[in-house]
């Protein structure tokens, strides 16, 4: 089986980077938002294993490695802020958490 | 067009139909679940590029343990539906569309017309070089070698993020609506209890007022 090229993986990464970012600036729900960024986290993973392969080196696998934990880190802090934040105001919509701007 | 090949575009189209249901579904449970399906596909990348290691910690860690957490979180606020309609920042919207256009064809034109076609395609790896590569013996090599470091400070940082995570969720934390449960638990005592008790709660309700910010 032929390897497929490094440069359609790339690609590949990059419209789901561009979903991603997508996420994060038309949906309103922090939960919504939150799985945007791991989206983007995972488009940038794929391409560095992508790399890894056309170099032969196992860096790229331990840099996704190293992301995917940060990611994990990430997810729990960020989820109890989210409940934290619902059980106060009843709501998660991003737009409505302004209070620091009055 | 060999039989890679059509594999690969089999499941990108998969990975990228389940990127754009997670934008746009109206539920918060199917948008998780597209996105667990799209963590598939990209496992499946994955062990196309011979990194069968990543793969199984993608599926166990992200498709499995961060994905739960958020359905987990979806259902316990009841968030599944939450209208979020556009307000302010609706403009944000067709600009949002045309800079992902050009974003993604600025790539394309760059991998397409730039270096990275002119690269061959990786050299076909002897057996035993395709067996080792991507393992887990490889890559735990490699981290308690060269990246021993890195690794003592990530294990740190979840240590941190763990310890973030127990005192976001105290009540007496962070969590600003002390009051307000502190009026309900009264609520639920008054109903049986004494007179006197009550006039302590009512101290501490003021106590309790001002930590609470008005809104």
């Amino acid at each position: 089986m032929e390897p497929v090229s490094t440069g359609a993986y790339v690609i590949v990464s990059a419209i789901l980077f561009t979903i991603g970012v997508l996420g994060v600036l038309i949906r309103r729900n922090a939960i919504l938002m939150f799985m945007s960024v791991e989206l983007m986290l995972n488009a940038a993973n794929l391409a560095l294993v992508a790399f890894a392969r056309e170099y032969a080196q196992v860096e790229g696998h331990v840099l996704t490695f190293f992301v995917m934990t940060i990611a994990a880190a990430e997810v729990a802090v960020g989820l109890a802020l989210i409940v934290a934040i619902f059980q106060s105001r009843e709501t998660i919509n991003v737009d409505e958490l302004s209070d620091l701007k009055q | 067009m060999s039989v890679g090949t059509v594999i690969f575009l089999v499941v990108a189209a998969v990975a990228i139909l389940a990127a754009i249901g997670m934008l746009l579904s109206e539920n918060a449970i199917h948008s998780a679940l597209f996105l667990i399906l799209n963590l598939a596909c990209v496992a499946f990348f994955y062990q196309m590029l011979n990194a069968p290691f990543m793969a199984m910690v993608q599926i166990t860690v992200y498709a499995g343990a961060i994905m739960v957490l958020f359905l987990f979180v979806i259902m316990l606020l009841g968030a599944e539906r939450l209208r979020t309609p556009h307000g302010r920042f609706a403009w944000q919207v067709p600009v949002a569309f045309v800079l992902a256009v050009v974003f993604v064809v600025t790539v394309v034109v760059a991998v397409l017309g730039g270096g990275l076609r002119d690269m061959p395609p990786p050299p076909a790896m002897t057996e035993v070089e395709a067996a080792a590569y991507g393992g887990p013996e490889q890559i735990g090599e490699a981290l308690f070698t060269r990246y021993v470091l890195p690794f003592e400070m990530v294990a740190v940082l979840l240590l941190a993020s763990m310890i973030g995570a127990v005192v976001l969720s105290r009540e007496e934390g962070f969590s600003i609506s002390r009051g307000e449960r502190l009026q309900r638990a009264r609520g639920r005592r008054d109903a049986l209890s004494l007179h006197h008790r009550r006039q302590e709660d009512l101290e501490t309700e003021d106590v309790a007022g001002d930590l609470t910010p008005t809104r």
